[in-house]
């Protein structure tokens, strides 16, 4: 038993991304205590989204360092606090997504948030700091315990985000319901953890991992116990079917801007638990644990395919467009974790480009499809299918941008949510797993017929009124960022596969240490 | 001199540049706008004229191939590569453009077909920058479609047809026009499923190459046609040999069939068939035009380029249950056209009757037969754009098209009676009438080894004679009812394509020549393969 490393002033540089969103957090509630009334809160706004690229540009930088590194012969990656906090490609990569989707969603919402629907406007902007926090102690923990701690942190500071619409009966109820269904969540991975630790004796990942072998031939059962709770936990976290029953009525009754950051970026931090404690309790480095992975990656698998069908069939008569971009949410979620259930020993792209290349395209695409939302449900005032009505006549340029976020989350070429689905495809070709590719397609094709009752909608009915929509800059912004990001993915997927697959190796992220 | 140029690219995204170009053009200056379309839809015609004109059928198309890396994606290199010598190993999405004998009589029918349809367009009553845009937006779907030589290019392309022609149905068609899309939508989105899956498999498998190079060992797998064809006839590849490549027949036949659905939805193929019928029934007359004269034939060419050429062996054993399919699609499609009031339905019908006789071409698996295919695909599609121009014709004007209201056409607009006349007598088969040719050239073909379908399939078109002759003759002769005293002809700017379809039809049924001279040499692998087949 080596004596417990504590944290050095040399380590704060490789958390300095965590200490900025920290610090602006802090900074950020002080300012709203201490500014009159009178001053519009959209200032704190500005100063979350300051806060989430200065994280991002040390994030940046440690992927530059982590780089050099590996040039030079080291090994690219550093281990904090005796392996419970580790700094690796896997990780930056994460973070990056977190902090761009982040500031981009506080964008969007700049401007369309109105002081009479949240009227703790400040609260709203600065609480998605620590949320971004939590994502990012979870992207990066090697420990179960900090694991633990970030989800929690992601935990509790979303549960008061979705409940922010004081006013409104719809958010409280749903804050009710996340806070339950999150707390049942923790409660299943933590009672999960817990014999993972009694059956390897360690908290550990690097130690869970070296153990394991042991623990199958001492006590399967309790192995599989262990893995087979987290994942009931992690599903619900997910809302993968059949544990996605929360997801409709949380997403409709949070303010749009935090549904968006719910489906984006807890539902990525979720998948980089996952990913960390799947891939890195080594089930891959053992001949004795095969039977174990097979059964838990048939799992996992089993899950995408019912979240792939259950979010698609659920969301076919849905006339809400939240709980329909909820459902498609789930349907989503499904298609994300097919790369982990593909087995690495074969030849394929490695199961985290894939991945990570659709989550980049899911983040545009649903980022901007809820931009687009807050501007019509702004004008319209209701969250219908129907508000979409005729929005060619009221703001065409609007929905153009739409119609080519619509096509990328129908995977519909030529966009990133295209390729993103034919690189996992191919991955599940290649591997074998032709079932999972069928159901893929198939809840595709009839994802077409959902995603574009958004278009029927806006170039086929007549609103309401003619009247030019007004669309506040910064949302307009996200729309546009969004919408040719996702088109650029499509035509030029090719510089992110390489720098991915340049920075991410499965053997020195996840199974070194 | 067209060598030099890459004239299959030019061709493709001509269209494309006139949909910004329309983009960019005001809302209100709608003659403007037409002008514009019309032209972007013509100057491709002209190319695709030129590349008939220097295409010679010995040499091959070898000369116009254009090819491009265009995504070179990194995979996995830790799965223990690297014991085996290999330094790189990537997925390959080439943009590989090629013309030969079955691709180019496609161009130039979408050239025609959709340039009639430009013109066919002053039907269409509002929101013509959309439409203009959509309308060549579509133009380039179908010219890669044709063009493309790389499986995801293919496909892309394949796509790239669905979504303006969603559009197109859904806004400017009839009453039902929403559920026509809808349905046009899920269909076909359903028949790419099984292609893309059909595809993946080949890819994963027969796509599989390796290359030696200076640093190394480079391991791909490419969509590239000429790979995967060079690929599974070779007995060496990785694809025909006992490893993790390995194509089993299994695996062959999954695919084949996925291919089949994939492209019978498309062609259609009873049952597959019902989508196209509310789409013929429901979309505007131009766009039916494209649709029932262009988009049903890349259901036939799919099936010839990737079912034919790259699966040989299982065409071949499942050319029985081909014609057999063949010969339902053309009886079903003629008896029920036999009992339709609505002229549209007729004609839609009388689709899925000659889109079996395609099947009939493809089964033969003989030169005759092939050329017969895409000869009736050609054929078809001339004949059922002049059609529904027709239709949209009458439509504006009577503001009907069943046949039970309508009568004594003949006497108020003569000219498109006389037309309506040819091109039913062209739909039936009358010798001289390009719709002659393909039947001919597909029956012969399949004569040599199923002499009984095809005497079934024949029987069909004696209900042709009889659905065609019932529908024309009592639409334009018998009494005229008197709300219709008043409608007049044709103006010159709808005569125009009337008079160039009929005419293109005419000149091909006289001299077929034209075109089959085009195709011959194109299905000579094809053919050596399958002899081989048959021999070994």
């Amino acid at each position: 038993m080596q004596a417990l490393q504590t944290l050095t002033w040399n380590d704060t540089w490789y958390l300095a991304p965590e200490i900025v969103l920290a610090a602006f957090t802090i900074a950020l509630a002080l300012l709203d205590l201490s500014l009159p009334r009178r001053i519009d809160r959209d200032i704190i706004g500005w100063g979350a989204v300051l806060g989430l690229v200065t994280a991002g540009v040390f994030v940046g930088w440690h992927i530059h360092d982590l780089g050099a590194w590996e040039k030079a012969g080291e090994s690219p990656f550093r281990n904090l606090l005796d392996g419970s906090y580790r700094v690796d490609d896997f990780g930056n990569l994460l973070k990056l997504v977190f902090l761009g989707a982040s500031a981009l969603i506080v964008l969007a919402s700049l401007g369309t948030v109105k002081k009479e629907e949240v009227p703790i406007k400040g609260e709203f902007y600065y609480l998605v700091l620590p949320a971004v926090l939590g994502a990012m102690v979870m992207a990066s923990s090697g420990d179960l315990i900090t694991l633990f701690i970030g989800m929690e942190l992601l935990g509790i500071a979303s549960y008061i985000l979705v409940g922010v619409r004081k006013s409104s009966g719809l958010s409280g109820e749903a804050a009710f319901k996340y806070v339950v269904t999150g707390g049942t969540a923790s409660a299943f991975v933590l009672y999960g953890m817990s014999f993972l630790y009694g059956a390897t004796g360690s908290t550990r990942l690097s130690g869970i991992a070296q153990s394991i072998g042991d623990a199958v031939e001492g006590s399967k059962a309790l192995v599989y116990v262990a893995f087979f709770l987290m994942i009931v936990g992690f599903a619900l976290k997910l809302a993968l079917a059949p544990f996605h029953a929360w997801a409709p009525d949380v997403y409709q009754g949070a303010p749009t801007p935090v549904t968006s950051f719910l489906g984006v970026v807890a539902k990525a931090a979720a998948f980089a638990m996952l990913y960390r404690l799947f891939v890195n309790t080594a089930l891959y480095a053992y001949a004795d644990t095969a039977q174990v992975r097979e059964d838990l990656f048939l799992a996992l698998a089993v899950l995408a395919a019912a979240a792939m069908i259950v979010g698609v069939a659920g969301a076919l008569r849905q006339q809400n467009a939240k709980r329909l971009l909820a459902l498609s949410g789930v349907a989503n979620a499904g298609i994300l974790l097919v790369p982990l259930t593909l087995d690495i020993t074969s030849f394929h792209s490695s199961l985290f480009s894939e991945f990570i290349y659709y989550l980049l395209a899911y983040v545009f695409m649903n980022v901007g499809a809820f931009a687009v939302l807050t501007v019509v449900s702004r004008e319209t005032g209701s969250e219908e299918l129907s508000g979409f009505a005729g929005l060619y006549h009221r703001a065409p340029w609007t929905a153009a941008a739409m119609t080519a976020l619509i096509c990328s989350l129908a995977g519909l070429p030529v966009t990133g949510g295209f390729f993103g689905k034919l690189f996992i495809l191919f991955g599940t070709v290649q591997t074998k797993q032709y079932w999972l590719a069928a159901i893929l397609l198939f809840t595709t094709v009839v994802s077409y017929y959902l995603y574009f009752s958004f278009i029927r909608q806006m170039f086929m009915r007549s609103g309401d009124t003619e009247r030019q929509t007004k669309v506040p800059m910064a949302t307009g912004l996200v729309v546009w960022i969004c919408a040719i990001a996702s088109v650029a993915l499509g035509v030029l997927p090719k510089p992110i596969l390489e720098w991915v697959d340049g920075l991410f190796s499965v053997s020195l992220d996840f199974l070194s240490r | 001199m067209l060598e030099d140029i890459p004239v299959l690219s030019i061709l493709t995204f001509l269209p494309l540049l006139g949909t910004l170009i329309t983009l960019l053009l005001p809302q209100s200056r709608v003659r403007f706008i037409r002008g514009t379309a019309i032209a972007f839809t013509f100057l491709p015609l002209l190319l695709a004229i030129a590349l008939y004109v220097s295409y010679e059928p010995i040499v091959g198309g070898g000369a116009f191939a254009e090819k491009l890396t265009w995504l070179s994606i990194p995979l996995n290199t830790e799965a223990g590569l690297a014991d085996k010598g290999a330094t790189s190993y990537r997925l390959l999405f080439d943009y590989r453009m090629g013309v030969d004998g079955l691709s180019l009589p496609l161009v130039l029918l979408t050239g025609a077909v959709a340039s009639m349809a430009s013109l066919a367009s002053v039907y269409i009553r509002k929101r013509w920058k959309l439409y203009y845009a959509l309308f060549l937006l579509l133009q380039t779907g179908m010219y890669g479609v044709f063009l493309a030589r790389d499986l995801t290019l293919f496909f892309i392309f394949f796509e790239l047809t669905l979504i303006p022609m969603f559009f197109l149905i859904g806004i400017w068609g009839y009453f039902g026009r929403e559920q026509a899309a809808n349905r046009f939508l899920v269909y076909n989105g359903l028949g790419s499923a099984f292609m893309l899956l059909a595809f993946l498999i080949l890819i994963a498998t027969a796509g599989f190459s390796a290359t030696e190079t200076a640093s190394g060992t480079t391991l791909s797998f490419s969509g590239s046609y000429e790979v995967l064809l060079a690929n599974l006839a070779d007995p060496n590849a990785a694809v025909n040999q006992d490893s993790i490549m390995y194509l089993s027949d299994n695996l062959k036949w999954t695919a084949f069939i996925l291919l089949v659905i994939a492209f019978g939805i498309k062609l259609p193929i009873f049952p597959f068939h019902t989508w196209m019928l509310k789409v013929h029934a429901e979309a505007a007359p131009p766009v039916v035009m494209i649709h029932s004269g262009i988009l049903l034939k890349m259901g036939a060419y799919g099936l010839l380029r990737f079912g034919a050429f790259l699966l040989p062996g299982q065409l071949q054993s499942w050319a029985p249950v081909l014609a057999t399919l063949g010969v339902i699609n053309i009886v079903y499609g003629a008896i029920l056209a036999c009992a339709q009031k609505e002229f549209k339905l007729v004609l839609a019908y009388s689709s899925i009757s000659h889109m079996g006789i395609v099947l009939l071409g493809i089964a033969s698996l003989n030169e005759a037969g092939f050329e017969g295919a895409v000869f009736q695909s050609v054929s078809h599609g001339l004949i059922s754009a002049l059609l529904f121009l027709i239709v949209g014709s009458l439509h504006e004007r009577a503001e009907t098209t069943r046949i039970d209201e309508l009568g004594g056409l003949a006497s108020v607009v003569p000219f498109t009676s006389g037309i309506l006349l040819t091109a039913g007598l062209a739909s039936l088969g009358l010798p001289g009438l390009s719709g002659f040719v393909g039947e001919f050239l597909s029956f012969l073909g399949l004569f040599d080894s199923y002499p009984w379908l095809v005497a079934v399939g024949v029987l069909g078109l004696l209900f042709a004679a009889v659905y065609v002759l019932r529908s024309v003759l009592s639409m334009t002769y018998g009494p005229l009812p008197d709300r219709f005293a008043a409608i007049r002809d044709v103006r010159f700017v709808e005569a125009l394509p009337m008079i160039a379809l009929t005419a293109l039809i005419v000149l091909l049924g006289v001299y077929p020549a034209l075109m089959t001279d085009m195709m011959s040499h194109s299905f000579d692998g094809l053919l050596k393969l399958l002899q081989s087949k048959v021999g070994g």
